[in-house]
């Protein structure tokens, strides 16, 4: 093996298993799960503030979600049998699960949601355009096109009830993938409780921050005003989900630090040391406390307009970068060390292979083409410019 | 019904038995093996599962690190170079301290080991496999059922079933997995399935010229090693990880991974 | 009725799913192996695919058969538990059919090393020496005989000497 190996690692240990593409899955997903809660806070909970990102957030969901298949397809030694998930899923196994919740949340939350809200103007346009857009849009209505009172009461009644099921539904979504690394008890860097609640503690800090970067560069896009007193408020939930989620973590690490099980020396050596700058610098500090001390500040201060709209887009993305390196840290930390507690390898991620840099960089550009497409089909912005119309 | 002409086999039967119960894990007599040589293959009649329960027995007293095992089980499964479907490994414990043991596998033992480095303090080798846990924790995250046990007690891989997700590599916890890197399916120690199926004993332990690795049937009642099993001192590995291990080792030091 | 009209949507959807559904189980049971769950959640027939291997290594007791003089001198000496093939490689395929395989004599100057050449981690009642200061470089089998290794001066048992 080419592989410099620290100390002692059993022989077949020194080759990483799961790959940079098993760090973006439960990126993306993560993504998922958080742009869909943001949607739900107006929905459910009744936050008439973030009503502007409503339908985008729903549509972020939708892109990000289309592409979560393709990092574990590519990192499968034989995708042809994926359907075997399928078939013969075996229901002691957490990785199962992925099979079912994931066409669950697909059609039956996600989809089903963005067809409700979309309907109306799914039935306008299907009236109104010509060519193969209409024949698309005519396929959307499912040959009905009652937009009477009463059936768009029924849908938002319908679309309440699923945004509903939708919470436990992103929960599960992603808080299963905390637990196939959590309930792994041969790793003592995964295996924890709280692995599945940091998991989607931070999925939601990710999903809101992405919400927030799209809205406020699609405002630029389209040269609209940012509506400051949406980004306010998102940008608060945004802090008290950082808190919990950064409690956690902290707790987490806290405790482990405390017991010193027969990993710790082994855990706290690799931290100081190969996941020096992927976990300290990057999540703790600039991902989880900058943001934090930031976000904090401008809830206390009172922060001009245009400073506070830069504050954002750096913590935003600063944000984004930070759970990455969580899900990096995670996935690749968890397989630097020895389960003999004697020893380190290192991840040698190529550049061009198919789970490689490009690759991997790839997939997590492709949400935004994806989005970009889904906009144009689908665009939440459509009802201002229906309902000037409608004035008129 | 005893008669006396049963006695006159019993007797001289049960005093083998004891003899090579007394002398531990026989090296001075051929390899007892647990299943009759005329034992059918699993396809044709004669090979009952339900008869047999399999597990290993190693001895650390008696293994001085040749890795004929390496080698022979390389040349019996085919196994890709660089990685290893057991392996041995050597020990160095410099003082009374078990934390922080002086260990090395080059290339997994398969050309043996070169001088030792040290001096003095306790040094020993410990062979690994795939301990075919009774509560195996690769089985149980398995997505598909690629991974299985046997009705007779051993754990291996359908590799025309297996995706190649690695998350039995992930959740093994003695490291004793790998994905073969042409099949990309997950593979490792099958215990020899196709050879104790046919009354043989795995090639591991066919080729160690000490005895330190015996295959035993614990479910075999005249299997001297199922006999020594319960009359001496025998650990397995990571034991508060309950995984069921069915590899046994005897006079196992604390300080080993 | 007006309510049936605004569900009539609804209605199609459900409709469109419970198709999907039904697909989708016409898919898995045409395509789950037929032997799945026969002794527990994975292929029954894996098990005798698995057990259907080729073997490498004859095993000793199939060597045995037709070398029983070499049987002989082994019982009387040291190396009665080494089984053949652990010095002579896996031999099934000559086991078989011994004249498509002729065994090669292995090189007792690296064979006998494997085990015996002085190593601080081996048992200390093992046997082993530093070859260099043990036989200053003379082969191996110039002195002992390799199915019964130990010289007769060296114990009262009938040992080997290669002549």
């Amino acid at each position: 093996m080419m592989v410099p190996v620290d100390g002692f690692m059993y022989p077949n240990e020194v080759e990483l298993q799961w790959s940079v593409l098993v760090v973006v899955y439960p990126f993306v997903t993560g993504l998922v799960a958080g742009a869909f809660i943001l949607a739900s806070l107006e929905r459910i909970f009744r936050v008439m503030a973030v009503k502007p990102t409503y339908r985008l957030a729903l549509l972020t969901a939708l892109a990000f979600l289309l592409v979560a298949p393709l990092p574990l397809q590519l990192h499968l030694g034989h995708p042809e049998r994926s359907l075997e998930m399928y078939l013969t899923p075996y229901r002691g196994s957490a990785m199962a699960m992925f099979g079912f919740v994931y066409l669950w949340y697909l059609l039956a939350v996600l989809l089903l949601e963005i067809w409700l809200d979309f309907r109306r103007d799914i039935v306008l346009l299907s009236q109104s355009t010509t060519g193969w857009r209409r024949l698309l849009y005519r396929a959307l209505t499912l040959g009905s096109s009652n937009i009477g009172e009463g059936s768009l009461r029924l849908d938002d009644k319908v679309g309440w009830v699923i945004t509903l099921i939708g919470i436990p539904s992103a929960f599960l979504l992603h808080g299963y993938v905390g637990f196939i690394f959590g309930s792994v008890k041969a790793n003592p860097w995964w295996s924890s409780p709280l692995m599945p609640v940091v998991f989607i503690f931070s999925a939601m800090v990710s999903g809101i921050a992405m919400v927030m970067l799209v809205y406020m560069a699609m405002m630029k896009v389209r040269r609209q005003p940012i509506d400051m007193r949406c980004v306010d408020t998102i940008a608060q939930y945004l802090l008290y989900t950082f808190i919990i989620d950064f409690a956690l973590e902290m707790l987490d690490l806290i405790h482990r630090i405390y017991e010193a099980d027969e990993s710790f020396r082994s855990l706290d050596f690799m931290v100081h040391t190969r996941l020096f700058f992927s976990q300290v610098v990057l999540q703790i500090l600039l991902g989880t406390v900058v943001p934090i001390l930031v976000l904090g500040l401008i809830q206390i201060f009172n922060v001009p307009e245009k400073l506070r709209r830069l504050a954002y887009a750096v913590c935003g993305c600063l944000t984004i970068v930070g759970i990455f390196a969580m899900r990096w840290n995670v996935v690749i930390g968890g397989q630097l060390f020895s389960k003999s507690f004697l020893g380190y390898t290192a991840y040698k991620i190529s550049l061009v292979s198919r789970e490689g840099e490009l690759i991997a960089a790839a997939l997590l550009i492709l949400p935004f083409f994806i989005l970009a497409a889904l906009m144009k089909i689908l665009p939440p912005w459509m009802d201002e410019k229906l309902e000037a119309a409608a004035a008129d | 019904m005893i008669t006396r002409r049963k006695m006159l086999v019993l007797l001289p039967a049960a005093a083998v038995a004891w003899k090579f119960v007394l002398a531990g894990t026989p090296a001075e007599a051929p390899g007892y093996h647990p299943s009759t040589p005329t034992a059918g293959a699993l396809g044709t009649p004669g090979y009952d599962h339900s008869q047999h329960w399999w597990g290993m027995l190693l001895d650390i007293d008696k293994c001085i690190g040749c890795g004929s095992c390496v080698r022979a089980c390389s040349n019996e499964n085919n196994v890709p170079e660089g990685y290893f479907r057991t392996w041995v490994e050597r020990y160095h414990v410099s003082g009374w301290e078990q934390e922080v043991p002086q260990v090395d596998s080059p290339n997994g033992a398969l050309n043996g080991f070169p001088p030792s480095k040290f001096e003095g303090g306790k040094n020993f080798f410990v062979p690994k496999m795939c301990n075919h846990c009774k509560d195996s924790p690769c089985t149980q995250v398995c997505p598909v059922g690629a991974t299985l046990h046997t009705p007779d007690g051993v754990v291996l891989v359908d590799e025309k079933y297996c995706l190649g997700c690695r998350y039995c590599i992930q959740a093994c916890p003695y490291g004793c997995r790998f994905l073969n890197p042409t099949k990309r399916t997950a593979e490792k120690c099958s215990l020899c399935y196709h050879r104790i199926t046919k009354g043989l004993t795995t090639a591991c332990c066919e080729n160690c010229p000490t005895g330190a690795r015996q295959l035993v049937d614990l479910k075999d009642p005249n299997d001297p090693i199922h006999e020594y099993l319960k009359t001496h001192s025998v650990q397995v590995l990571k034991p508060h990880l309950a995984t069921g291990a069915k590899a046994f080792y005897h006079d196992l030091d604390g300080s080993v991974r | 009725m007006s309510k049936f009209k605004d569900a009539e949507h609804l209605v199609r959807l459900a409709m469109a799913f419970a198709l999907v559904a039904a697909v989708f189980l016409l898919v898995r049971a045409h395509f789950i192996p037929k032997s799945f769950g026969q002794y527990g959640h994975y292929r029954g027939d894996a098990l005798a695919e698995l057990a259907d291997k080729p073997l490498h290594y004859a095993g000793h007791q199939t060597c045995e058969t037709c070398h029983s003089d070499v049987l002989e001198l082994k019982k009387a000496g040291k190396h009665v538990g080494v089984n053949c093939e652990s010095c002579h490689g896996p031999l099934a395929r000559h086991a078989e059919d011994p004249a498509s395989v002729v065994p090669q004599l292995p090189d007792t100057a690296v064979l006998c090393a494997r085990c015996h050449e002085t190593n601080l981690a081996k048992p200390k009642n093992f046997p082993q020496v530093v070859s260099a200061e043990h036989s200053g470089g003379v082969v191996c089998k110039t002195c002992h005989q390799p199915h019964n290794p130990l010289l007769p001066q060296e114990s009262g048992k009938t040992g080997g000497k290669q002549s």
